[in-house]
């Protein structure tokens, strides 16, 4: 799960690290409080910045810098609402619909840190760099040992020595080191205690005076560990996702969203984008990636074709099941089910092997309903691409 | 021979008296593994289906001599039921649970350094070495005693690849799904260094996905070391980057981790990798020079 950059700061704040001052907004009324509150705090000058859940936000307008109250309640009129367009979010954008108003600082240096968990080691790993405010991606491509990382102990947690060899390699001041070794261990502890799949700081800033920040912030969080984080899964923002996703994650359904026209539904996420590959390769594009799981019922086999069908680009189906977890006949009375009830009219290709399988193809024979069977995946592929195209 | 799990294997299972421990415990036990009892805290003392049940994985290990755990505990507590079966001594521990905490594998993994036991999973189908034993829940019947080896990341997708097979007429020696997630107790090179030492198998089918580095990892190891031909599939290639496609481990992050860069990876070294899943049976049918018998 992804959170806004504000929450994000609002999280590390309880663990001691210091962010700028600063309020989220989300009316030029509240941008207008909020800068007043931050120049009567001593601010020279404020920033706008979009919160979206996507990064490369100053490339497309999402983050101004304001000098009076006025300007800020300006900038924030302009800002919301409007379609931010990035890199990350694709060219259609999103809707911005909250800002954060900070303090502007006088900056020295800009650095990188990011928690991860490397999955060789099995172990959270300390990302840390002097390039501060690229992308880490980009500075791993073009200069790999401008990357420092440091593995962490699970069982005994950030060291102290370790903290200071970090802050020591980006160059900071001797006496930076200790309110660093505060600032890393904090970040550390609030990337255990939320079970955070990863923390990323860039830029980590050095100020002018001395001071150190985190000018921005990103907190993902490992989906699997929000059942013991209720106050984490309330900063959800589903404005962000996409409404289709937001619907399949209430039946615990794994969808995502994509481009093509073969709408497809399997068991297994590898078989599922295998099975997305073979569209492809037999000329078609799919629709979406569906998995409904290795434990899936009959109610939400029926949900799964009920957010296929919803999506209006979807010219052809293809089920693709291999029962183990899943059995089969399972499928086929879902299938059944659900087609009956959403009075299906596209082609639908399925492919049924695995356990229970007779019993499932028994199903689909006394229900009537038009279904393509398909022996093999290939057989399969070419069969829904060809419908999708008539 | 077969790796892994024979005809030795002693298996308990860990969340018997659940919905899912229930069904696959009669499936594995059907397949004729010999399923000596069940672990559910707190129903100790009773019996399920017949077999008894143990308060604890130790208790299970004295009482029956089991060498092997299958757990299908939720996943809030399936960490914690891999530590208490590698406590207990337990040689090889199968774990399906799907969704466990990542954090939480990170302690378990390490709570697995310097133990006796080798952990398969977590998120997995298990393992099934034909005709011999079945440690998991993949459809049995579909199997056939022969002589590939395969290892994949992906539960149903192996199904796919054992179902190529068998209706070509190809056994396998021992089929190993080692999990979906990020962090995962046995992984490729794992699995093909003992497939590598295993006088039955002959071929290995190794199946990957997007995420992480591990079969570039195992292509160093193949090109070095491998005796015996390897073929592979990777799933992903039409997967977009920075989405997690169904299982935790199966994401594109910061451009790495791609289809592409796996294909090119395990091609350099010499492994036949098939371009969709469907073409799985005919490559290791090639790679085996024999005859296609469909």
């Amino acid at each position: 799960m992804k959170i806004h950059e504000y929450q994000a700061k609002g999280i590390l704040k309880k663990y001691g690290v210091d962010v700028p001052r600063g309020e989220m907004a989300t009316s030029r009324e509240e941008a207008e409080a909020a800068a007043k509150n931050l120049f009567a705090a001593g601010a020279s000058g404020v920033v706008v910045k979009a919160q979206i859940h996507a990064g490369g936000r100053g490339k497309g307008g999402g983050v101004k810098i304001a000098k009076s109250m006025n300007e800020a309640g300006e900038i924030a009129a302009k800002m919301l609402g409007m379609k931010l367009v990035t890199h990350q979010t694709g060219p259609e954008g999103r809707i911005v619909r909250r800002l954060l108003i900070e303090e502007t600082l006088h900056i020295e240096k800009e650095l990188y840190l990011g928690i991860l968990v490397d999955r060789a080691e099995a172990k959270p790993v300390f990302m840390a760099s002097a390039a501060g405010g690229m992308e880490i991606e980009q500075v791993a491509a073009e200069n790999p040992n401008a990357i420092l990382k440091q593995h962490i102990d699970p069982g005994m947690g950030l060291e102290p020595f370790q903290a200071r060899k970090i802050a020591f390699q980006l160059g900071l001041k001797p006496q930076q080191i200790n309110p660093a070794v505060q600032f890393l261990t904090g970040l550390y502890r609030a990337f255990l205690d939320t079970d955070a799949s990863l923390v990323e700081i860039n830029p980590f800033i050095a100020c002018t005076d001395g001071r150190l920040f985190a000018l921005d912030a990103k907190i993902n969080f490992d989906d699997n560990a929000l059942f013991r984080h209720s106050d984490i899964r309330e900063l959800r923002d589903i404005t962000e996702e996409d409404p289709l996703e937001v619907e399949a994650s209430k039946y615990s359904l794994n969808y995502i969203k994509l481009d093509g026209n073969v709408g497809c539904m399997v068991n297994g996420a590898g078989l599922a984008m295998a099975t997305m590959d073979i569209i492809k390769y037999a000329g078609g594009m799919p629709a979406d990636f569906l998995d409904v799981g290795g434990g899936a019922n009959a109610e939400q086999v029926t949900h799964a074709f009920e957010i296929l069908l919803s999506d209006k680009n979807v010219k052809a189906v293809l089920i693709n099941i291999f029962g183990g977890i899943l059995r089969v006949d399972t499928l086929a009375t879902g299938v059944v089910a659900a087609a009956k009830k959403t009075n299906i009219q596209l082609p639908i290709v399925l492919r049924l092997e695995g356990t229970n399988v007779e019993a499932g193809r028994e199903i689909l024979k006394q229900s009537e309903l038009n279904f393509t069977v398909a022996e093999t995946m290939k057989d399969a592929a070419e069969k829904v691409v060809a419908a999708a195209r008539a | 021979m077969a790796i892994l799990a024979d005809k030795n294997a002693r298996l308990i299972v860990q969340g018997l008296t659940g919905r899912e421990g229930t069904f696959h415990a009669k499936a594995c036990a059907d397949y004729g593994t010999k399923v000596v009892g069940g672990v559910t805290p707190g129903k100790g003392g009773s019996t399920h289906e017949g077999w008894p049940i143990f308060n604890s994985v130790q208790e299970a290990v004295d009482k029956t001599g089991a060498n092997a755990s299958v757990i299908f505990v939720p996943p809030p507590f399936a960490a914690d039921a891999i530590m208490e079966a590698a406590d207990a001594e337990v040689e090889l521990i199968v774990c399906i649970t799907e969704g466990i905490p990542t954090l939480d594998m990170v302690r378990a993994w390490e709570f697995l350094q310097n133990r006796r036991s080798r952990l398969i999973g977590p998120n997995c189908p298990g393992i099934i070495s034909p005709g011999k034993c079945k440690i998991g829940i993949m459809p049995g019947h579909i199997h056939r005693e022969g002589s590939v080896g395969i290892v994949s990341r992906s539960g149903t997708l192996t199904y796919e690849a054992v179902y190529q097979l068998t209706t070509r007429g190809i056994g396998q020696s021992t089929a190993i799904g080692i999990g979906g997630d990020p962090i995962i107790g046995t992984n490729f090179v794992d699995a093909l260094e003992l497939f590598n030492r295993d006088h039955q198998t002959e071929v290995v089918v190794m199946i990957g996905e997007i995420g992480g580095d591990a079969e570039e990892a195992a292509a160093d190891y193949i090109r070095s070391h491998m005796k015996k031909p390897v073929v592979g599939f990777i799933a992903g290639q039409t997967a977009p980057p920075g989405r997690r496609m169904g299982h935790a481990g199966a994401i594109i992050s910061g451009g790495k981790g791609t289809a592409a860069e796996k294909i090119k990876a395990m091609e350099a070294a010499g492994i036949r990798v098939a371009k969709t899943p469907a073409a799985i049976g005919e490559a290791v049918v090639a790679a085996m020079g024999v005859a296609v018998r469909v």
